[in-house]
């Protein structure tokens, strides 16, 4: 499975995986009379190659984040630098893969992950690239059916292998694997750990599954209403929108024992953090 | 639009994840008895039509009403066959065929211009939706005086007038249905680099196919509708043209005649556009 992302084995121009940062983000939503902020001040490095899991209770901005980093969305304050260079536009660098797998229905499963391929690339490294990719995801039997033909998990691999068809520096998942079943999550999940053993792009995943963030990341960030643990600005309030409440490194290599310890007492703390007690 | 969405896992799918798929036998089958169901309810759809029939016969044969008032059907058979003897009725079917051909395809194609103008632009949406919405509140007959004036009883004002009651159900259907793409197919499509000409051909036209074919099943209805009134006005031929002559003539069994003529090509002029839009469907749903 890893040998087809084999370095070299396909495309010349292969991105390395790029560092991310977000510098002072600000966005917020609504007619000037009723603005509602949604981020302020979110400032976070991701290393190259890291996998950044994005953690927030619903509505707290954590796809307004990954839409920045796309450029499908403009900040009102600070920027999206990729590489040092910042975001301005809908960005090469970037691939998305969204909570649906918002695929074309008139087009065959081969011709959707071809919408990904960078406009540079030829039509037969193109192709050989999307079979290899389908291959990737388990899909190369199904490469022409319509997406209506297949199943909901089967949907959601060609929208990563769109997305990784790119060959991105940087791979932003929008809970990607939200809206599957249990069973079909865990395989997803593993694909995309050894998706990212063969080709080490970074990786944001915004999620609201503390156990995916826990199998997967590197680092957790959660977003929240500044200090989750407590009031610190003596005042009791704390200002509208949400920041950067914690930046958690997760302990220990992947594949991860759900059931150790460590990841338990850092399941527990993540769970408070986000208003759940008592588990 | 909705049953065929609901294609399962086809047989080439089921095969391929190794699940057991008949052979050619069963398909065959299933081609047959495919075939077969559709021949019932075509069959089942002529059962209301056979019955007005069989009620029209017997209220004329019984005396119930007079031939002056609803003739047979037989003798509106023998006002067809005599109407063809004199070399009249295949005239006034091809000459009004041919306006509602010409007049349908013109507007179909001026709305489908229109449409897609003012549901991609936005600039020209601001500019003339106002405008084309005014034009569309004109009942549509009341362009027949300037038309006649301007253009002259011809075939050009009929073709002109089928233009514009086809125009309209194209163009509105298209104008919709581009404002209601998905949004987030055409997010997705952007945040893969497409933009411009290639966003409306890999994503926008694609989806309002659909949509675009139920505005032209409309349109060809409209077309026909247009057609009488534009032949009713003046036209010296045509399937109008006979229902006026054959009034004036107090010819009730050529009146019925001209009705069920349209009623017939009407059906299947739609049938024809019908099993188009169901490639259509089939192939970009």
């Amino acid at each position: 499975m890893t040998a087809v992302l084999a370095p070299g084995s396909t495309q010349s121009h292969r991105k390395q995986a790029l560092g991310v940062r977000f510098a002072g983000l600000g966005r917020s939503f609504g007619p000037s009379t009723n603005r509602r902020t949604v981020l302020r001040h979110v400032t976070v490095d991701v290393e190259p190659g890291e996998i950044l899991a994005i953690l927030g209770t619903s509505g707290c901005g954590k796809s307004t984040l990954l839409r920045a980093a796309a450029g499908l969305d403009i900040p009102d304050t600070g920027q999206v630098l990729i590489d040092g260079t910042p975001v301005t536009g809908i960005d090469e660098r970037c691939a998305v893969a969204f909570q649906e797998p918002r695929l074309l229905p008139w087009h065959t499963l081969q011709a959707n992950v071809a919408i990904g391929l960078p406009k540079s690339s030829s039509a037969s490294a193109g192709k050989a690239k999307v079979l290899e990719l389908l291959k990737l995801v388990g899909l190369d039997t199904f490469a022409k059916h319509r997406p209506r033909e297949v199943s909901g998990g089967m949907a959601q691999r060609t929208s990563l292998a769109r997305a990784l068809a790119r060959n991105p520096g940087v791979l932003l998942l929008d809970e990607p694997f939200g809206a599957l079943d249990a069973l079909t999550r865990i395989r997803m999940q593993d694909l995309l750990l050894d998706i990212h053993r063969a080709q080490p792009t970074t990786v944001l995943l915004v999620t609201h599954d503390v156990d995916e963030a826990l199998q997967l990341a590197d680092r957790i960030l959660v977003l929240g209403r500044g200090d989750a643990r407590g009031d610190t600005h003596g005042d009791g309030r704390r200002p509208e929108g949400s920041t950067v409440a914690e930046l958690l490194p997760v302990p220990g290599d992947r594949p991860r024992d759900r059931n150790s310890a460590d990841l338990g007492a850092l399941r527990s703390t993540l769970l408070s953090m986000l208003g759940v007690t008592g588990h | 639009m909705s049953a065929d969405h609901a294609t399962p896992v086809s047989a080439q799918g089921l095969q391929a994840i190794g699940a057991p798929v008949s052979g050619v036998e069963p398909q065959k089958d299933a081609g047959r008895s495919r075939t077969a169901r559709r021949t019932g309810v075509i069959l089942l759809g002529l059962i209301v039509p056979a019955l007005i029939l069989l009620a029209w016969h017997l209220s004329t044969a019984s005396g119930f009403f007079r031939p002056s008032q609803l003739p047979s059907p037989a003798s509106v058979l023998a006002a067809a066959v005599d109407l063809a003897q004199r070399g009249q009725l295949a005239p006034h079917i091809l000459i009004s065929t041919q306006r509602v051909v010409l007049g349908f395809v013109i507007g179909s194609l001026l709305g489908v211009l229109a449409g897609a103008l003012l549901g991609l632009s936005r600039l020209a949406d601001v500019l003339l939706t106002p405008t084309v919405g005014a034009l569309r509140a004109v009942p549509s007959l009341a362009w027949v005086p300037l038309l006649v004036l301007w253009i002259g009883i011809n075939e050009d004002s009929k073709v002109t007038l089928i233009s514009i009651g086809a125009f309209f159900p194209v163009f509105t259907t298209l104008y919709l249905g581009l404002r209601h793409v998905d949004r987030n197919l055409v997010e997705a499509a952007r945040a893969f680099g497409l933009g411009g000409l290639r966003l409306l051909t890999t994503v926008q036209l694609p989806a309002v196919v659909p949509a675009l074919f139920s505005g032209l099943r409309l349109a060809l209805a409209q077309s026909w509708l247009f057609l009488v009134a534009a032949e009713l006005i003046a036209s010296s031929m045509g399937l109008g043209f006979l229902l006026t002559d054959s009034q004036q003539t107090g010819r009730v069994d050529r009146i019925l005649l001209a009705i069920i003529l349209l009623a017939v090509i009407g059906k299947t002029t739609d049938a024809l556009l019908g099993i188009a839009e169901r490639w259509a469907v089939r192939r970009w749903a």
